[in-house]
């Protein structure tokens, strides 16, 4: 029984971290209805970025993060001028394509920077666990958790309250209807694209620091949010905290119970598996908004 | 070459050479291929046999991508169960190769055709997805069923065989390469000539139309699933009996991206551009390697730096061939032959 808590908190915890990527890949889909395949390098880039500052120099952890946070606002923004509006009206296809592209391009930067090899992440957090009830959890994970709460709590109010989250919301909901009332479009993609980099890179971060390397690897992670995205519903930001923990827990209970049947492996597979149920069963998540269209 | 459209009737209209002289050019252009065994070394047969392979995936994949419309990322799953069955059966029976490469492309058409399923309800976006994790499914199962794949150590393949002829180096793989890749290409061109392709790429346009006028939309998504398989499955059936060792290295995602890169810069829905991408592709590679050999003494930190490059010069590619020329060097090269059809009068 231990065993099965031990995994469910790890799957809350990885969970966590997906939800927090998703949120920019929803947000990138909601506004612009692109999906973004280059999330994964944005995690990655962060990370990287993060330890170049904390290795570079000597300021604290929490103004290096700040610090990713704005280099990573600032390259979402580059980007979305440079590639992604230029794209605005193309086929879905070409979209995919170019954020494929992109994703190839950051890649190759990120490898001719740092190199392939995995660079250990200093150690932020202090190493004694605390107890929770039975069970030791180390505080990274705590605090990994009280950040992704404390940034969805942030763009949860961002959304409901703030002008620019309101002109999102806006945008989403209809580009005509949005451009009527005074919103620039252009400046809102603009913003979905930074706001799914910084949260890319505060995940990255996070990830990083629980398991104290960074390395290429991690841009796998990118791939595994779309299946969070799609359990909750490509355009639900609530479906994506939702779908995040409960993919979170299922790879590492499937992981956990599965892997000794096939010898490893299922743990990355798993949400794969799920991607495609839920595709036949339910294509537009637990609280995507659903339209209906028959051939 | 002709000066003009001249075309006056439906059959000449659906002609695929409107000259003599491009049908004799085409002829000449495959002799000349021909004799490139001759007096290439072994290192440019690898890279062309490799071409000429990623030819009928390419083609494969516009089938199914670029001609009905349906977006896959899982081509580097399929080249995987095409080159697998090729080993499980040569290993197993002792059937000529012209027995075993189709076999391969009738298996990979059938898994083709189970994860074509799910396109009866998906479109778009949610297609690439499901593709996406066909590929991961397809790794996973390559991964353990170690009684046919060999797990992660791989399996290896003996060479192919036809009437007692062995195939077993480059060059005379070439002469079993070249001619199914040039029989699949010209099957892929009359395809589009007949209702089914028509079907396909009336899907593609706009597929409620397409059911309004009577077109079975989901019998031809499954068809051009099928059909899109076949191809890929015989082009991964060619790279086993070309790698000899086939292990789950070989299908990365990346080689899925790879593809579709070859068709994006090709041109989508056009079988010449699969053609032009899958070259431009698998050639990219090369002279950037000669090129980073060619520096290495300048700079020694060049060769190291390859791979980065590689991708980067890739991805790089991509998004300016999307920004600038979207519809490929398949277009392009028609602008040119346009432009040269009344050169010096161009108005």
């Amino acid at each position: 029984m231990e065993f099965f808590f031990q995994l469910v908190i790890n799957g809350l915890v990885v969970g966590s971290i997906y939800a927090l990527v998703a949120l920019g890949f929803v947000i990138i889909y909601k506004s612009s209805s692109v999906l973004n395949f280059a999330q994964g390098e944005f995690l990655v880039l962060g990370a990287y970025v993060c330890l170049a500052i904390l290795v570079g120099s000597s300021v604290p952890f929490l103004a290096a993060f700040l610090l990713t946070l704005l280099f990573s606002a600032a390259l979402g923004l580059t980007l979305e001028r440079l590639i992604l509006r230029p794209m605005i009206g193309e086929p879905v296809i070409s979209v995919i394509m170019v954020t494929l592209g992109l994703s190839s391009i950051l890649k190759a930067i990120v490898q001719g920077i740092w190199g392939t090899d995995t660079r250990p992440f200093p150690a932020v957090f202090p190493s004694t666990p605390v107890m929770l009830g039975p069970l030791p959890v180390s505080r990274g994970y705590l605090w990994s958790v009280a950040c992704v709460a404390g940034l969805l709590v942030v763009f949860s109010v961002f959304f409901k309250y703030s002008r620019p989250g309101i002109a999102m919301r806006a945008t989403a909901f209809s580009q005509q209807v949005a451009l009527s009332m005074g919103i620039s479009v252009k400046r809102i993609f603009a913003l979905s694209w930074s706001i799914a980099a910084v949260v890319a890179a505060a995940g990255g971060i996070l990830l990083g620091s629980i398991r104290g390397g960074v390395d290429g690897s991690l841009a796998f992670l990118g791939l595994k949010v779309i299946p969070v995205a799609i359990l909750g519903g490509l355009d639900s930001i609530g479906g994506a905290i939702v779908g995040g923990l409960v993919i979170g827990v299922l790879e590492n209970l499937s992981g956990g119970y599965l892997d000794p049947i096939f010898g490893g492996g299922v743990k990355e597979v798993a949400p794969f598996v799920a991607l495609v149920l839920i595709l036949m069963v339910k294509p537009y998540g637990l609280f995507g908004k659903v339209q209906i269209e028959r051939v | 070459m002709r000066c003009g459209d001249f075309r006056t009737s439906y059959v000449e209209d659906m002609t695929i050479f409107d000259t003599n002289f491009a049908r004799a050019s085409l002829a000449f252009f495959l002799a000349v291929l021909l004799t490139v065994p001759l007096f290439a070394t072994p290192y440019w047969m690898d890279v062309l046999n490799r071409i000429a392979i990623a030819v009928i995936g390419a083609v494969g994949l516009n089938i199914l991508t670029g001609f009905t419309g349906q977006i896959s990322l899982g081509n580097a799953a399929f080249l995987a169960v095409g080159a697998y069955s090729t080993a499980a059966i040569a290993s197993r029976w002792n059937l000529p190769c012209l027995a075993v490469i189709p076999l391969s492309g009738l298996i990979t058409a059938g898994v083709g055709m189970v994860f074509g399923v799910p396109s009866l309800r998906l479109k778009g976006l949610y297609l690439a997805m499901a593709t996406l994790a066909a590929h991961f499914i397809v790794e996973f199962t390559v991964v353990h069923w170690e009684a046919i794949t060999g797990g992660v150590n791989g399996v290896s393949v003996a060479p192919a065989r036809l009437f007692g002829l062995a195939f077993d180096s480059d060059k005379s793989l070439f002469y079993l390469i070249l001619p199914l890749a040039a029989f699949l290409v010209l099957f892929a061109k009359n395809l589009f000539r007949t209702k089914v392709g028509k079907a396909f790429v009336a899907i593609r346009d706009q597929d409620i139309s397409a059911e309004v006028m009577g077109v079975n939309v989901f019998k031809h998504k499954l068809m051009s699933f099928g059909v899109s398989s076949f191809y890929v499955g015989v082009a991964g059936s060619l790279l086993a009996y070309q790698a000899r060792i086939i292990s789950p290295e070989n299908f990365p995602l990346q080689v899925a991206i790879d593809y579709l890169g070859m068709i994006i810069i090709g041109g989508l829905g056009s079988i010449l551009g699969s053609i032009l991408g899958a070259v431009f592709i698998t050639l990219l590679p090369e002279l950037l390697r000669l090129v980073s050999g060619s520096l290495s003494g300048a700079f020694p930190g060049a060769v190291q730096l390859f791979a980065s490059l590689k991708m980067g010069v890739f991805g790089l590619t991509i998004v300016l061939f999307l920004m600038f020329e979207p519809d490929g060097m398949a277009a392009r090269w028609h602008t040119i032959k346009n432009y040269w059809k009344l050169y010096p009068f161009s108005y």
